[in-house]
């Protein structure tokens, strides 16, 4: 059981769909960013050094007792609320029992049945401009495990490790488990819903403010279960085939990967119940590089739990005030907030999918509001910082750029103090720590020869220095000016405005 | 009410991490039978309508709110591992991916 | 003064302090004489502090010498069951599991002593993880009742009742799960008091069944009790089940105890067979006494109690196994390697920890609790056990609606020979039955010393019990029948107790 295991059969996902109806379900984990954990007031902060963010209770230790933290109730109602979900009116915690080196307790206190929040729904754009409601079974709080560092042999990985080393520091961080109901009907689209639905609940978390939702840093991380049945005879009978065995694939922890697995998944199914056999019920793990789903644990009667009531907690019992209170504080829906906002920019459909796809929209309004134009921000965010992000598997606001320096940057360019490859130099330098836009183009003594003199000295040299360009221009071949204009630039050291140069150029010739 | 098998201790066992002997087994198989004959008693009072009670105490909604304790300290934490690396709790290859 | 010393009481101790008669450093090297004289024989220590109780103890001289003003109590050392957590002293909960094992903090039971100014003379033994009935099931060697050293001490707790009973601590803190407070006092000739759930700190107690568990006082008075339990108990930020109001007047009810007018029932369910014939006895005079200090006597009957030892048995094992779970080897405590297998893995390495580390009660109970809680039984053990409770909690309110306090013996026997009943897991779980409800509903329990069966000249005791939160009616009964028996007797009932020597003395 390596990711070297020899590769599984597949068959084309066309074909697959033609003889088979995908049915998917979608766990998705969330951690919140509340300031403390879970159970007890240890700092939540990512990246701290190991086992510096402990304390007796999220370490185990003997005799510790776990006290809710309130603010994560009211974040999992809030995200209840938001997908729309029946909120308990009394329910309680439960202890998941299970042995593993990085759950201190051996048993995660998580909720079973009477989860805080239930039956909901998210409403998902697809790009054909349908759209598909999510059912949302549950979402209930439970505590995050710690991480093991694997030790020994090549690969980091947990095979072929001789030990393993723990760091307790994420151990109990809040987290809420986002459950679907079995997702049908999406046919073709199944993989297209998967990525579009955690698209969604992402930004959604984004606008309550309740989890720094990096998929990267695993703060929201989804379990993407996949099943196929038979297609049926007519779409209207499809509901009454029996769901296929399921297998959960795991550790899908990008936007791009929940697709790419629900489709692997859908093939390698398909090629299993071609061939007549059956479907293990297991767990798969997804690897990013390969694109593959590898064989995991089975699922088994390993799997009891042994589920029961949380007997160091008391029961959560929401007030309807305290309810309709947290309503109150909900976000605009993100779907309407997006409407809103594309056409106060008056960007196109494809900008501001690229737009949400960078993460982008809190930056381009907050950069907005700076003073930016709507064009020039999203130049900046989905452009240049979004392809370093992309590059550096970084968040575009990991940068240290703030919405203040492209709305100063911005305006530069707009001045006429800077072009657009001063510009990047210039955000180079706030990347480096340099300073704001201004304090940068300074320093580094960019700024555009605004004096006409220098500009027209230049275009003589070069329209002398080249007749024959300059004859086809005069003769009416104006594309031919790009080749002087570059000589002018380069003449002028970058430092000129290549508009005006053509303008120049152009008034000389013709 | 069955009585427990040896199959059934051996996998209760394995499912409570504890391994034990042959020997130990073949005595808690008997000895679990006496007690489970007696505990079986819990079955004799009807109890449809009657709700399970978890607490001794009916008390609701204790939380506390979301600000930082410190934390023990990363000596402290550790001071009780049978051993550590890289300020890590050192513990053997882990089998199994969860 | 020395031997005279570990003879007051607490109260007595702390008046002596208060009024300078007496310092605490030497208050604490009289009971680290006394112990050193007595605890092999007794065994009721497993680990002995005294370097820190003798510096805590000057610590507490030189504030009262400076004129600063102290807890009431200060200076006034005390033992505490190892399944409390004391940071920096050993705490192994009676399990080799947790040999040597030094906690990083302290349980807030234990941190309210040390404000209050209380050296720490020790940690007291236990049955392992406090499963059991008589010490026995201690990984360290059972405690020896100082009444009859051949004979068991009572348990989980029978190392805290011993060493008050054998006067090597004026006092001490025991934990009550099915009656490890109760019991051991009742076979210890002292008394013992299970608070209302919810009303002492389980912070930094080391968890037997979580719903169930309550620390209290261990002690030779009523008086001393309510003193110990007013110090500890209280509201408790750090456990969610604490009771968020004041601690019961205790000390009050005990100063002032009257019976008269008071309602008194005793439980039909408790007390017939089974009960030996001296306890019984010893019980019938109590209830006397109480009548004829003006109590009113009914008879309540509580139906469902007769299946509290079946449900308790089925919650304390289930809650157990997961709590238990914890001990795995992994960040603390014991790590066995087994036996014959390279390169172990950590699944491996548990496994093999957890067979060697627990003793075979532990095991029993972790099995069994697997059980119940496991799918396809949970409905009929576990739920059914959660069911019971419900009923028993109701017998409670029903009986509580007639009476102010209830009481039965508290254990069916007075202390049994060492030995006599490891084999036979059952008959050791009937010592708690009378016990049992108490924590099921979560209601408070008292056992005081109600005399001498005749057939061994053992101690007896009667227990009183009292609604959840009303722990005071323990006190003013328990301290009102206290008085008429010590009266009756001409002195306090361990005065009987034979009188222990150093080993081979």
């Amino acid at each position: 059981m390596t990711t070297a295991a020899t590769a599984e059969e597949i068959v084309d996902y066309d074909e697959a769909l033609e003889r088979y109806d995908p049915v998917m379900g979608l766990e998705v984990h969330v951690e919140l960013n509340t300031a403390t954990k879970m159970f007890c007031g240890c700092a939540t902060g990512f990246g701290a050094d190991p086992n510096t963010q402990v304390c007796p209770v999220c370490l185990g230790l003997p005799g510790a007792l776990p006290v809710v933290n309130e603010k994560a109730v009211e974040s999992a109602i809030r995200i209840g609320l938001a997908l729309n979900c029946e909120i308990a009116e009394w329910c309680r915690f439960a202890r998941k029992n299970y042995f593993y080196p990085d759950m201190p307790k051996n048993f995660q206190t998580s909720q079973y049945d009477e989860p805080i929040a239930f039956e909901g729904h998210l409403d998902v754009e697809l790009s054909d401009g349908t759209t598909y409601r999510v059912a949302i079974e549950r979402a209930h709080m439970e505590e995050d495990t710690g991480k093991s560092l694997h030790v020994g042999g090549a690969t980091g990985r947990i095979h072929g490790a001789d030990h393993s080393l723990v760091d307790y520091n994420r151990a109990g961080i809040p987290l809420i488990e986002i459950v679907t109901k079995p997702l049908t009907g999406a046919g073709e689209r199944a993989p297209q819903v998967a990525k579009a639905y955690v698209g969604a609940l992402r930004e959604l978390l984004r606008a309550l403010g309740v989890s720094d939702v990096k998929m990267e840093q695993g703060s929201l991380r989804c379990d993407a279960n996949l099943s196929l049945r038979p297609k049926a005879a007519g779409d209207e009978n499809q509901d009454d085939v029996p769901l296929g065995t399921r297998t959960e694939t795991k550790n899908v922890n990008s936007l791009r990967s929940v697709e790419r697995a629900i489709r692997y998944e859908i093939t390698r199914h398909a090629a299993v119940l071609d061939k007549g056999e059956k479907i293990r019920q297991e767990t798969r793990h997804w690897h990013e590089d390969t694109g593959v789903t590898t064989s995991g644990r089975e699922k088994s009667d390993a799997d009891d739990y042994r589920y029961f009531p949380e007997p160091d907690l008391v029961p959560v019992a929401p007030t309807r005030e305290t309810v309709e209170h947290l309503r109150g504080t909900l976000p605009e829906a993100p779907g309407l907030r997006r409407k809103r906002l594309q056409s106060d920019w008056g960007y196109s459909d494809l900008e501001m999918r690229d737009v949400m796809n960078a993460g982008a929209v809190d930056l381009i309004e907050e950069t907005v509001a700076a003073g930016a134009t709507p064009a020039g921000a999203r130049k900046w965010w989905t452009g240049e910082l979004a392809r370093r992000a992309n590059v550096e598997v970084k968040s575009v606001e990991d940068f240290g750029v703030t919405p203040a320096h492209i709305a100063e940057l911005d305006g530069l360019v707009r001045d006429g103090r800077l072009n657009d490859s001063m510009a990047r130099q210039v955000l180079e330098g706030v990347i480096a720590g340099e300073g704001t836009p201004l304090e940068v183009a300074d320093a580094r003594g960019l700024e555009l020869v605004q004096d006409d003199g220098a500009l027209e000295a230049a275009v003589d040299k070069v329209i002398d220095a080249n007749p024959d360009v300059a004859q086809k221009v005069r003769d009416g071949k104006v594309q031919a000016a790009g080749a002087l204009i570059g000589q002018v630039m380069k003449e002028m050291k970058g430092q000129a405005d290549a508009g005006k140069a053509r303008e120049i150029i152009l008034a000389k010739l013709t | 009410m069955s009585a427990l098998s040896r199959d059934d201790v051996a996998h209760l066992a394995g499912l409570a991490r504890i391994d034990l002997s042959d020997v130990e087994l073949d005595r808690m198989v008997g000895e679990l039978g006496v007690i489970l004959e007696s505990v079986a008693k819990v079955q004799e009072v009807a109890a449809e309508d009657i709700e399970p009670m978890s607490h001794p105490l009916p008390l609701t909604n204790v939380t506390r709110p979301d600000v930082v304790r410190p934390s023990l300290g990363a000596e402290a934490a550790l001071s009780g591992a049978p051993q550590q690396e890289q300020q890590r709790f050192s513990v053997p290859r882990i089998l199994d991916e969860d | 003064m020395n031997s005279d010393i570990t003879r007051l009481s607490a109260a007595e101790l702390a008046h002596a302090l208060d009024s300078r008669e007496v310092s605490s450093v030497e208050v604490v090297q009289a009971h680290l004489d006394r112990i050193a004289t007595v605890d092999a024989d007794v065994h009721a220590y497993l680990h002995v502090d005294g370097e820190g109780a003798l510096a805590a103890a000057q610590a507490v001289d030189q504030r009262r010498a400076s004129g600063e003003d102290l807890h009431v109590l200060a200076g006034v050392p005390i033992a505490v069951k190892d399944v409390m957590v004391t940071k920096g002293l050993p705490t192994t909960c009676g399990s080799k599991i947790l040999k040597g094992w030094i906690p990083p903090y302290d349980a807030t039971v234990v941190s309210r002593l040390k404000a209050a100014g209380m050296p720490i003379l020790g940690k007291t033994n236990m049955d392992e993880f406090a499963m059991g009935s008589s010490t026995e099931h201690s990984a360290y060697g059972p405690t020896h009742n100082p009444w009859d050293l051949t004979r068991i001490p009572g348990g989980s707790g029978g190392g805290s009742s011993a060493v008050v009973a054998a006067y090597e601590a004026p006092w001490a803190i025991g934990t009550d799960t099915g009656g490890s407070i109760r019991q051991p006092a009742s076979v210890t000739g002292t008394v013992g008091v299970k608070p209302t759930y919810g009303g002492v700190s389980r912070y930094g107690l080391v968890a037997l069944a979580s719903s169930l568990d309550q620390a209290g006082p261990c002690t030779r008075t009523v008086l001393d009790a309510a003193l110990l339990h007013s110090v500890i108990g209280g509201y408790d930020p750090m456990d969610s089940t604490s009771i968020n109001a004041p601690v019961p007047s205790v000390v009050e009810a005990a100063r002032n105890a009257d019976v008269k007018g008071l309602k008194v029932g005793v439980i039909k369910e408790l007390g017939g067979e089974g009960y030996q014939a001296g306890v019984r006895a010893r019980f019938d005079e109590s209830v006397a006494l109480l009548q004829e200090a003006g109590a009113e006597i009914v008879e309540v009957s509580c139906p469902s109690f007769d299946y509290a030892l079946a449900a308790y048995y089925l919650i304390l094992p289930s809650e157990a196994s997961s709590n238990l779970a914890k001990f795995d080897a992994m960040r603390y405590g014991l790590r066995v390697l087994p036996e014959g297998i390279d390169d172990p893995s950590a699944e491996q390495v548990m496994a093999a920890t957890r067979d060697a580390g627990f003793g075979d009660e532990v095991k029993r109970r972790i099995i069994l609790g697997t059980y119940a809680l496991s799918s396809g039984y949970y409905d009929a053990y576990y739920g059914q056990a959660q069911k019971v409770r419900r009923l028993i909690a109701g017998d409670f309110d029903r009986a509580f609606g007639q009476v102010d306090v209830l009481v039965s013996p508290t254990a069916p026997t007075t202390a049994f020979k060492l030995g006599d009943k490891l084999d036979d897991p059952m008959s050791m779980y009937l010592q708690d039955v009378a016990t049992i409800p108490a924590n099921l509903a979560g209601v408070p329990g008292m056992s005081l010393p109600s005399g001498l069966a005749e057939e061994d000249g053992l101690p007896t005791g009667i227990q009183i019990l009292a609604p959840a939160t009303k722990d005071e009616r323990l006190y003013n009964v328990g301290a009102a029948l206290e008085k008429m028996l010590v009266d009756k007797w001409g002195g306090s009932l361990l005065a009987k107790a034979p009188e222990l020597t150093a080993k081979g003395a």
